[in-house]
């Protein structure tokens, strides 16, 4: 170890405060309370019990949002039957924003189908992880992404748990997220349903201001007795969802992740990033002292050394 | 080239030839000699061939992934979006990097003067594998060109990733600054030197900041996934100081590796003060990584404790956990202590080499395989495999080039 003079080890703390200057900028710590989502934010509640799975949804989505024309037409149904990978139903993709998956249930008399799409949380993972804040939840209760400053890093479909984000992988040049985005810049905007919602046949979807559809849920809950599953799923996992699903099987048993608990997924980082700023200002002063103190030794044994 | 040492060949360590004439940066880059003498060395070296038949394969593979997209290299999964570029190229290299903060925390902050002859090692090991860590993420990001983003063009600073890239990118520079004190002496300029040593102390406690964090970070990414990453391998509390403790043993283990190898295969460039050090050295490490390996084993059991998982150590995910902590934890860190109490360099480098198997295994196991347990395994498509294999060779590639020119494993002599 070089001897350090007073003068070089200023320098030295200069440049680690100006390490530390730059990157604190970094590590915005956000520990602010639980956000329970725009007052007036709206939502779709779908009744599972009502799907018939005539894929009309699918069918709407496609034409509202410009997606290239599917590999089987959306009157084929022996999509239902479809196996991806490792036995899972199917999913969504960058070519289809919703779909809807069939159900055999043992001992129900018909099949239940099940809509698949973006939830729209009420403070998305997807948001919160990503670095370039290309996400936006919108007062109206949309999840949109602005693709232009996307990087690519696809966080978001990781810390997505409803493994909602795709990503246009075939394309080498500008490859981006695709979801569904609730037809924020074609209709929500403008206070209408989503594409999909309106084009159902059964009425299976209702749309409207979250909390008012929170309260039909459990009314229609309560004016059916036994119909129902006692659960609106999306009402508080994680967070909320503007989208809201009632049932009358268990969730697990069509698809739902039912582990998921109430806590928004940025609640789990939180531990992390409220130790950041504490590491940023604890571990100069720290190390400095841990090095002046191991170098005290040899600064009394050189003091007692001239004095003898 | 151990060869050409044994029949009387010594390779550049000091700015003058024996007759008094400067070397020229050429020369020294042939390592003092003649072109034909070099090539031909170069290929009678049958790594190189090995090598080579890499290249082949994988270069063309490597360039098509950019010209056909990541959906022409991978599975293009959307249930796992990450793979092997970062699984193995961000989460496992970067931890096998920490020996750069590990040795500059030692020899400049702790004082330990013992140790300086591995702290260029030490700290080569470090740059490098942070920097071909970012040579696999810009191989797996969609749009690499959009690097710059997260820091100019669009924030999100409430974001994990964006301490990532902050850290890993100021921590590079602090790294190249830390070696420039090896290039300068290379190249003969003295100013840069006295700069650098000038300010060593801010640039050791600056690595030290930025290292607990990115390394926490990189653990703190996982926090996102209490869904989909296996509750044992998941930790909302300690994730982070999981993976900051590991890259302690990890650092040190793989500087252990790595010196050995150098011992083996380029004795030729190690000058004696190294060779005759590094049994001593060795040992030392080995007690630092013992220390690390215990406080790892304790807290990694109290997560257990902490969210109550006892049960799913009897599942089958539970036994892969417990062989991941037995073969890659609790060996090594036996081995290390019989190591140290036996004064037995070569069981430490043993014991060294299963800690870097070790951490591999976590990193992997979290990234990948205990990552969507409720779904299904991806195993990669054998263009992203061969993609991996390609650049860690060029990391290899790298990483040999310099060892063999600068002054990292042998002092340069006569400063001019």
């Amino acid at each position: 170890m070089k001897k350090i003079n007073r003068r070089s080890f200023l320098k030295g703390g200069v440049a680690g405060t100006a390490a530390v200057a730059t990157t604190g900028l970094s590590s915005k710590a956000s520990a602010a309370g639980d956000f329970g989502g725009y007052p007036d934010s709206m939502g779709v509640l779908v009744d599972l019990t009502k799907c018939v799975g005539c894929r009309t949804c699918e069918a709407a989505c496609n034409k509202e949002q410009g997606l290239p024309a599917p590999d089987l037409p959306f009157d084929d149904f022996s999509v239902f039957d479809m196996k991806g990978h490792g036995g899972q139903k199917r999913r969504t993709s960058e070519k289809e924003y919703t779909l809807v998956n069939r159900y055999d249930i043992p001992g129900r008399d018909k099949p239940i189908f099940r809509k698949f799409q973006c939830n729209h949380c009420q403070e998305p993972a997807c948001l919160t992880s990503c670095f370039v804040n290309a996400y936006t939840k919108t007062k109206e209760g949309a999840v949109i992404y602005d693709e232009s400053v996307c990087v690519g890093c696809r966080t978001c479909m990781v810390a997505c748990p409803f493994y909602v984000p795709t990503y246009t992988y075939s394309s080498a040049i500008n490859p981006v997220v695709k979801k569904c985005i609730m037809c924020y810049d074609t209709r929500l905007k403008f206070g209408r349903p989503p594409a999909c919602v309106e084009a159902c046949p059964q009425e299976v979807m209702t749309f409207g201001k979250r909390k008012d559809l929170i309260n039909l849920g459990r009314e229609k809950i309560k004016r059916n007795p036994g119909k129902y599953i006692d659960h609106i799923y999306g009402e508080k996992e994680v967070g909320g969802t503007s989208w809201m699903y009632m049932s009358d099987v268990s969730f697990d048993q069509v698809g739902f992740d039912t582990h998921l608990g109430n806590q928004p997924i940025i609640s789990y980082v939180k531990d992390f990033l409220a130790m950041v700023p504490m590491v940023l200002t604890i571990w100069p002063a720290l190390f400095t002292g841990f090095h002046l103190l191991s170098n005290r030794k040899k600064a009394n044994e050189e003091k007692e050394n001239s004095k003898s | 080239m151990n060869k050409l040492k044994a029949r009387g060949f010594s390779p550049v360590v000091t700015h003058r030839k024996e007759d008094g004439s400067r070397w020229t940066v050429k020369e020294k880059l042939m390592l003092g000699l003649t072109p034909k003498e070099y090539w031909a060395t170069q290929f009678k070296n049958p790594f190189n061939w090995i090598i080579a038949v890499i290249y082949a394969v994988g270069l063309p593979v490597l360039v098509g992934r950019f010209i056909f997209g990541l959906g022409w290299a991978t599975h293009s999964s959307y249930d796992y979006p990450w793979g092997l570029f970062l699984g193995w190229g961000l989460f496992v290299m970067v931890p096998l990097s920490a020996s750069g903060f590990m040795m500059g925390t030692t020899v400049e902050l702790f004082g330990r003067k013992d140790f300086k002859s591995l702290e260029r090692l030490g700290l080569l090991n470090g740059l490098l594998g942070y920097l071909f860590a970012v040579v696999f993420l810009q191989v797996d990001l969609g749009q690499p060109w959009r690097l710059v983003y997260p820091m100019f063009v669009s924030l999100g600073p409430a974001a994990v990733l964006f301490l990532v890239a902050w850290h890993v990118a100021t921590y590079l520079s602090v790294q190249v600054a830390e070696l420039v004190p090896a290039f300068s002496e290379w190249m003969g300029l003295k100013k840069p030197k006295k700069f650098i040593k000038s300010i060593v102390l801010g640039l050791t406690i600056s690595g030290i900041i930025l290292s607990t964090l990115h390394q926490g970070a990189l653990g703190g990414l996982f926090t996102y996934t209490p869904g989909k990453l296996h509750p044992l391998w998941f930790s909302s509390a300690f994730q982070w100081l999981h993976f900051f403790c590991s890259s302690i043993f990890g650092g040190l283990s793989m500087l252990i590796v790595v010196s050995t190898l150098t011992k083996w295969f380029m004795k030729w460039r190690c000058d004696d003060k190294f060779l005759k050090n590094l049994d001593y050295c060795t040992l030392g490490l080995a007690k630092g990584c013992s220390l690390a390996l215990i406080t790892y084993l304790v807290i990694k059991i109290i997560a257990v404790a902490h969210d109550n998982e006892w049960g799913y150590l009897f599942s089958g995910w539970g036994q892969w956990y417990l062989f991941e902590l037995t073969a890659g934890v609790v060996a090594p860190m036996v081995l290390y202590a019989l190591a140290i109490r036996n004064q037995n360099a070569s069981l430490a480098r043993f014991a060294a080499l299963l800690a870097v198997l070790g951490i591999a295994l976590n990193r992997m196991n979290t990234a990948l395989w205990a990552f969507n347990w409720k779904l299904y395994q991806e195993i990669p498509h054998w263009r992203e495999v061969m993609i991996a294999i390609t650049v860690y060779t060029t990391y290899i590639v790298v990483y040999r080039f310099v060892l063999a020119r600068m002054p990292i494993v042998y002092s340069w002599k006569g400063d001019e």
